[in-house]
């Protein structure tokens, strides 16, 4: 019973959606969690539709990667509930919010980095391995088939990243612009619906983050998902967004598009103060 | 058994279980500074305090020293017996994989006690009885000298302890290395001579509880590391790694349990008890008893 | 025919070879009763070495209980051929599943925690189920389990070595065995890969365990006894030792490791001390000058195999 109100709910809730926009892919409501007394994001609001390209920004310290693990599993909110595709994601694990159609990058690369690049993204395709424990041992057809099928897209992914040269390579040993990289397409072969950016121009070069943004775009369209991105870099953020959310010591202080977010009196104090006098 | 001898077996079997846990208290001691310190795990700390109780059997019985410089001598050389480890053994890996550490603190565990196998061989030695065993009654209750001697020395060395990590600028430099390593090497602090002294004070304070044993067991030998090692590492761990009062804590909780076990149950389930106890805390509150929760930031 | 097909059966023809050379030998007499028991034994080191890679190797968890496991198989498999007279291989898959099974068990709850405390917790529970036969007097508590046949044979256990040693090069190179590795390289990194870490930490644990139940009633059944002072945290040393000697996470390296050691173990059987002040000084020597181990994580025969049908392609061109 109570999945079924649930259910209708969720279906209310889209049909509410769709009457304005495209599908609801991602749905915050109320979030808030709270760390031995400490409100580090609190009351936040936020929904991502399909195919939408979402900033969330702020200054250090605001709460920023903290929602970005409430939304992948890392944490369990303390209150409120985060929808994706329609399924409460509160209380899954993690490799649960994974298998839903999110994947995600780190702000510190997070790359398997004593293996090689084309593992790297191997591993990435494994819950979409068929055959079982069993298969594997024995090396039945099923498993060369999926086995063959599984490196084949992995270099497809390489390619497509320009990477398939370093296929064999330790991942630890390629630079970091192509660790970067690497962590995107590892994030990618998990076939996500919604894939989530933590500061991924984080060290790059004013030329790298350039081309970080068209492909961000790029992939996006490619795709065909969702993408959301935290960003520290404002020419990133900017350029490449369509819709922005600004967060402040945990609280939600503005929406909206990119030009209005730069004209938006609250953000500019909070914010970009020192940028804007 | 009626209500009251049972009773009276417990505070017995209380008192001997003190005794035992304050042993176990000085051994976990080094174990939580070490640990603190550099997080290893320092397997081969069982076997100082066997180096130690082998070094006070030297004291008392070649040298003809009495109880007091006995243990003084023995403190000394397993403290020396410490910083060289560390220098020679771990230092080296200091930047090293946590396993390779660990494997490297087991090589020397194992090192110690085979070399001194060779060298003082595999049969256990009597240690001399430097203190005549007096047993007093206290109404049905048994307690002895050396229980009281054991209590004694250990209360003293911890409050040394407690007072060099607390109020020295040696103790002072202790706690911000294990604070924070680096921070503390810009604040001018000699990082390598600090955790230098921290293995000699652990290495101590271990042979202070291998001496101890000596007088208590009357008999000292190559494996007698082992046991008590990996006891008080459990202690260290109840009590929480890492935290001195956690060790003492844990020292005496675990000495109790033990003797417990032993009067009530079995003596032959006394090892599992601890292990048993090692595995709950480790399953419900890894940080130990007095720790605090820390996650992995992502 | 698949590549991957091939270089299988080029291994398995290998591995006939040897056994037919290692079973002629000890046939002429060549091999007598002292060395054929140290290949017997050099077998049931390298199940456990790298069972026990499967675990600390692959899948970066480090447990340090191995010889629990190894007691386990051996006191099960005893039971059923001795007390209830069953055939060797029902003993052999009975030892095996309750090792196993045990493995799981201990597993599921032990495998939340990281690092050094798995280590320590992995280390209590071998003593405590070495305890906990040391107390059971139905297994011969205190003096062993005496009056187990001898059973096993240079020809079984080699070839039960060898299907567990393809039984673990097929998981290593499967969907599975990259879940473990990844798990090993960054567990949270894994995570948001869609793997059930702990899901994989346990099958790992568990098909170690099992191995080592395995090489358990293989051991008891040539030794004619299984003892409780075999069991000990040193016997999990040993394996241990021979996992890093040859380089955690490979299982090349396993296997070297398990045949030097067992040869020097076999040389210094007259110096008890000796021998485990060598095994002791060239674990730390090993950790300070070269702690992947002698392969690192690499394996020979991947290598070597590319190599031999390279040139064995190369012949058929030529033709």
């Amino acid at each position: 019973m109570a999945n079924e109100n649930t259910a209708a709910a969720n279906a209310a809730a889209l049909q509410e959606a769709n009457a304005t926009a495209a599908k609801r892919l991602l749905d915050l409501k109320d979030v808030s969690i709270v760390f031995g007394g400490l409100r580090a994001v609190s009351n936040l609001n936020m929904h991502i539709d399909e195919g939408e390209l979402v900033g969330l920004i702020g200054p250090n310290g605001a709460g920023k990667t903290t929602a970005f693990n409430m939304i992948t599993g890392v944490y369990e909110p303390t209150e409120g509930q985060v929808h994706f595709d329609g399924q409460l994601v509160n209380g899954h694990k993690s490799y649960q919010v994974t298998q839903m159609g999110m994947a995600r990058t780190f702000q510190n690369i997070r790359l398997f980095s004593e293996l090689s690049v084309l593992d790297n993204v191997k591993i990435a395709f494994n819950m979409h391995v068929k055959y079982n424990l069993a298969e594997a041992v024995v090396r039945d057809k099923l498993y060369f088939s999926e086995e063959d099928y599984v490196a084949e897209k992995s270099m497809e992914l390489l390619e497509i990243f320009h990477l398939e040269k370093h296929a064999n390579d330790i991942a630890k040993n390629l630079p970091y612009g192509e660790q970067r990289r690497l962590e995107i397409a590892r994030a990618l072969a998990t076939q996500p619906k919604l894939l989530l950016l933590d500061e991924p121009a984080a060290g790059m070069n004013p030329q790298e983050t350039k081309e970080l943004t068209n492909m961000i775009k790029w992939i996006r369209d490619q795709f065909k998902l969702s993408v959301l991105l935290i960003e520290h870099d404002m020419s990133l953020v900017m350029g490449v967004c369509e819709r922005i959310y600004v967060l402040e010591y945990g609280f939600c202080i503005a929406e909206g598009k990119p030009e209005e977010i730069k004209h938006n009196k609250r953000v500019i104090e909070a914010y970009l103060g020192g940028e804007a006098s | 058994m009626d209500m009251g001898s049972l009773l009276h077996q417990f505070i017995q079997q209380m008192i001997n279980g003190i005794s035992l846990g304050s042993i176990y208290a000085l051994i976990a001691l080094g174990y939580t500074m070490i640990y603190g310190i550099i997080k290893l795990i320092n397997f081969a700390h069982g076997d100082i305090y066997m180096v130690g109780a082998y070094l006070g059997f030297i004291a008392t019985t070649y040298l003809g020293f009495g109880f007091l410089p006995a243990i003084i001598f023995a403190m000394l050389g397993a403290g020396l017996a410490g910083i060289i480890i560390e220098r020679v053994a771990y230092r080296p890996m200091r930047n090293a994989p946590r396993i390779a550490i660990l494997i490297t603190a087991i090589g020397v565990s194992f090192f110690l006690e085979y070399t001194m196998m060779l060298i003082a061989s595999p049969q256990p030695r009597t240690f001399p009885a430097i203190f005549e065993a007096t047993v007093y009654h206290l109404g049905p209750l048994v307690v002895n000298s050396q229980q009281i001697l054991i209590l004694v020395s250990a209360l003293v060395l911890m409050v040394a302890l407690s007072y060099i990590v607390n109020k020295t600028k040696a103790g002072m430099a202790m706690r911000a290395v294990s604070f924070d390593a680096d921070a503390a090497q810009l604040m001018g602090i000699n990082v390598d001579k600090t955790i230098s002294l921290t293995f000699a004070l652990g290495s101590a304070l271990a042979a202070a509880g291998g001496v101890l044993v000596g007088i208590y067991y009357n008999s000292i030998d190559p494996l007698m590391g082992m046991m008590p090692g990996m006891k008080a590492f459990i202690a260290a761990v109840l009590g929480g790694i890492g935290i001195i009062p956690g060790a003492m804590a844990g020292g005496l909780i675990l000495g109790v349990v033990e003797a417990l076990v032993s009067g009530f149950i079995s003596s032959t389930f006394r090892d599992a008890a601890s292990f048993a106890i090692l595995i709950l805390i480790l399953l419900y509150k890894p940080t130990g008893l007095l720790g605090k929760n820390v996650r992995e930031k992502v | 025919m698949n590549k991957q097909r091939k270089n299988d059966l080029l291994a398995l023809g290998a591995c006939v070879l040897i056994y037919a050379i290692f079973e002629v030998l000890i046939q002429l007499e060549i091999i007598g009763p002292f060395w054929e028991l140290n290949m017997v034994l050099i077998c049931i080191n390298i199940i456990l070495a790298s069972s026990l890679n499967m675990i600390n190797g692959y899948t970066g968890q480090f447990s340090i209980g191995h010889a629990g496991f190894l007691a386990v198989g051996a006191y099960v498999g005893a039971i059923f051929t001795v007390k209830l007279g069953l055939p060797f291989p029902v003993a052999i898959i009975a030892g095996t599943i309750a090792a196993g099974f045990l493995g799981f068990l201990i597993g599921l709850p032990t495998l939340r925690l990281n690092g050094d405390y798995l280590a320590i917790a992995t280390l209590g529970l071998g003593e405590i189920i070495r305890i906990c036969i040391l107390n059971i007097d139905y297994v011969g508590g205190a003096s062993g389990f005496m009056g187990i046949p001898r059973l096993t044979s240079f020809t079984n256990i080699f070839w039960i070595m060898i299907v567990i040693l393809f039984f673990i090069k097929n998981f290593k190179n499967s969907a599975h065995g990259r879940a473990c590795l990844a798990i090993r390289e960054n567990e949270i990194a894994a995570d948001t890969m869609g793997i059930d870490t702990t899901k994989y930490k346990v099958m790992a644990f568990t098909l170690g365990a099992a191995f080592a139940g395995t090489a358990g009633v293989m051991f008891s059944h040539y030794f004619y006894i299984a003892h409780p002072a075999s069991f000990t945290f040193m016997r999990s040393f040993d394996i241990l030792t021979m996992v890093v000697l040859g380089g955690l996470g490979s299982m090349t390296g396993s296997i070297t490791g398990a045949i030097v050691l067992t040869f020097i173990s076999a040389y210094l059987a007259e110096f008890p001390e000796w021998r485990m002040i060598v095994y002791s000084l060239t674990m730390i020597v090993l950790m300070l000058r070269r702690p992947q181990g002698l392969f690192g994580s690499a394996e020979l025969s991947a290598q070597m195999f590319k190599g031999l049908t390279k040139r064995i392609g190369g012949v058929k061109i030529g033709k």
